[in-house]
């Protein structure tokens, strides 16, 4: 099977007067994790939405495994978990409570789905409340519950919305290894996120979405490349930031973001234009002694903001 | 981690489908029960409305209020009292399944390999489940105070049986309100809405001294027909017709007419309301 195990094309959805989606495009390749960025309103939620079958497009196609998401929605819903921005759990019941009856409903013998239950108990380290109501759960503990959840047909496709929004560190991080561990057994996984760091420590590949587009694709690593290195500078003396940041910004032939309380600047240097050596030169011969220069790979905070910037011009 | 656990596939005959449907069902219904197993405090907070009124007008207001024909009040208000938390479930559907929209637990349902028709069935199925319950303790609390059936077993079973078929149709007609708010606050906020239509009815009062116009609403209000029809089948003073209407006469057909009528509408509505996809 050569097809992506993901694909999404030219999808739209209006609600009202809002476009959500307006020819949204996506192919998530078997075995993969599809990082899908966006900032608010970006249109992500409506196409997972669309692709996990809660929503149909007004035009365009999606397939799951090559199953349409609107006319085979049943043997797509058998194949894909999703778990979403809330914690989809009654509060009212056990967390074991929770599973089991997940369980049943997804037509688990009733042994099975007690197996089940109290395997993903174990395995994501909630055994231990796992008697108590979801109500006295932590945010995190709610959070890896409603991942467990979505986890007990070991769905081929899990659907992560947003799944740490909201969570401290050290919940996020748990998150995080869950998700690993399913992508090395084969689990594809498409994730929306606001966090870009997360994206980049999940994610084989990264699609941008703004306003119900995909504007740019490719690996992490790719899309940083492609807006290409940066130069870091601190300066001694905080007092002569601007205009240092003219004397890069000429030298790079690009703008330079500065930080005048820190005596901080950055500038892009796209293919190795600028040399680090000739950046000291420069400002010593100026007479601003810088107290670090360093040479870096944008972040993909940095590859957002410009992606989502150049948007804004040309819509 | 063990042997992969696949799900059966989905059924493809109509019979199959009904038994997905009915293991869905059911499986919903269990939830309820865990749920109350959990919090069986929540039995007893449905109850406390019902024993403070038992307490206002059994002995307070009641004290003043004659009964048509004659009798003890208290034996003419507990009729009343179980019709009334029968059309109050409404609220109770509504919050279960605002809430299960609210929280994103529909949207998991919605994504998982179920029966369409399943959530509303499992709701409302639930809900009897839960009204069973009610009854039995309410009873009691109405033996307490001095009510009982006076016409025998059999026509004490048509009176329960009656209250089972209003609850489970006014439970859709909640199931389907709960689908349209979406939202627990909405839903909180229509409570108040349910208590003027149990008061404006012969539950407590006899209606004979209303106005005309209001009598006519209290006449064909359910409530007024499920009250009438369990005061003829508990043999309970106030049966009896004291002005001539259609439904204060044929009280049983009336409350049976409004139950299917509920169903006929809300089942199909609930149904198509939870399939409808979107937002």
């Amino acid at each position: 099977m050569s097809e992506p195990i993901v694909v999404a094309e030219g999808l739209h959805k209006r609600f009202g007067d809002t476009h959500a989606l307006r020819g949204l495009d996506l192919a998530v390749p078997a075995g993969t994790v599809c990082g899908v960025l966006g900032p608010n309103g970006a249109g992500k939620t409506t196409a997972v939405r669309i692709l996990a079958t809660l929503a149909d497009p007004d035009a365009g196609h999606a397939r799951i495994g090559g199953h349409d998401v609107v006319r085979d929605a049943d043997r797509v819903r058998a194949m894909i978990g999703l778990a979403g921005q809330y914690a989809a759990v009654d509060e009212k019941l056990t967390g074991r409570g929770n599973l089991r009856m997940f369980g049943r409903l997804y037509h688990l013998s009733r042994r099975d789905a007690r197996r089940r239950a109290d395997e993903l108990l174990d395995r994501f380290g909630l055994a231990e409340a796992a008697d108590r109501q979801v109500a006295g759960y932590s945010g995190g503990m709610r959070r890896r519950l409603d991942l467990i959840a979505s986890l007990i047909l070991r769905p081929r496709v899990l659907f992560l919305d947003e799944p740490t929004t909201g969570l401290d560190p050290r919940s996020r991080g748990e998150i995080w290894d869950a998700v690993r561990e399913l992508v090395a057994e084969g689990t594809t996984v498409l994730l929306t996120t606001q966090y870009l760091d997360e994206a980049d420590r999940l994610a084989d590949d990264v699609a941008v979405v703004d306003h119900g587009r995909v504007i740019a694709t490719g690996t992490p690593d790719r899309l940083k490349a492609a807006i290409g290195d940066r130069v870091d500078v601190v300066l001694e003396d905080a007092s002569l930031t601007v205009r240092a940041a003219d004397v890069l910004a000429r030298m790079a032939g690009a703008e330079a973001a500065a930080d005048p309380a820190a005596g901080r600047i950055s500038v892009p240097v796209a293919g190795g234009a600028v040399r680090l050596a000739d950046v000291v030169r420069e400002l010593d011969r100026a007479g601003m002694a810088p107290a670090d220069v360093s040479l870096r790979r944008p972040t993909l905070d940095e590859v957002f903001l410009r992606l989502t910037d150049r948007e804004k011009e040309t819509v | 981690m063990a042997a992969p656990t696949l799900a059966p596939p989905a059924p493809a005959s109509p019979w199959g489908r009904l038994r997905w449907t009915l293991a869905d069902g059911v499986t919903l219904i269990g939830r309820e029960l865990s749920r109350l197993r959990q919090e069986p405090g929540e039995l007893v907070v449905a109850l406390i409305f019902p024993g403070i009124m038992v307490l206002l007008f059994g002995y307070v207001f009641g004290s003043s209020i004659g009964v048509p024909g004659g009798g003890n009040y208290r034996e003419y208000l507990m009729p009343g009292l179980f019709a009334m938390v029968t059309f109050s479930s409404v609220m109770a559907v509504t919050m279960r399944v605002a809430t299960d929209a609210s929280r994103g637990v529909m949207d998991r349902f919605r994504s998982m390999p179920m029966a369409r028709s399943a959530v509303p069935f499992g709701h409302t199925g639930a809900d009897v489940l839960s009204g069973a319950v009610n009854l039995v303790i309410m009873a009691i609390m109405g033996l307490l105070v001095g009510w009982q059936p006076h016409r025998g077993l059999w026509p004490a079973v048509q009176a329960f049986l009656l209250i089972f078929l209003f609850r489970y149709a006014m439970s859709w007609l909640g199931c389907y309100v709960g689908l349209a708010v979406k939202n627990e606050q909405t839903a909180d906020q229509m409570l108040p809405l349910v208590f003027p239509v149990t008061m404006l009815s012969n539950a407590f009062v006899p209606t004979g001294g209303m106005p005309a116009w209001l009598r006519v609403l209290s006449d064909w209000n359910p409530v007024s027909a499920l009250t009438t029809a369990l005061r003829q089948l508990f043999g309970n003073p106030g049966a009896a017709v004291t002005h001539p209407s259609w439904p204060n006469e044929h009280p049983v057909a009336m409350t049976v007419l409004w139950s299917v009528t509920l169903l006929a509408v809300f089942v199909p509505l609930s149904i198509r309301a939870y399939r409808r996809k979107g937002r």
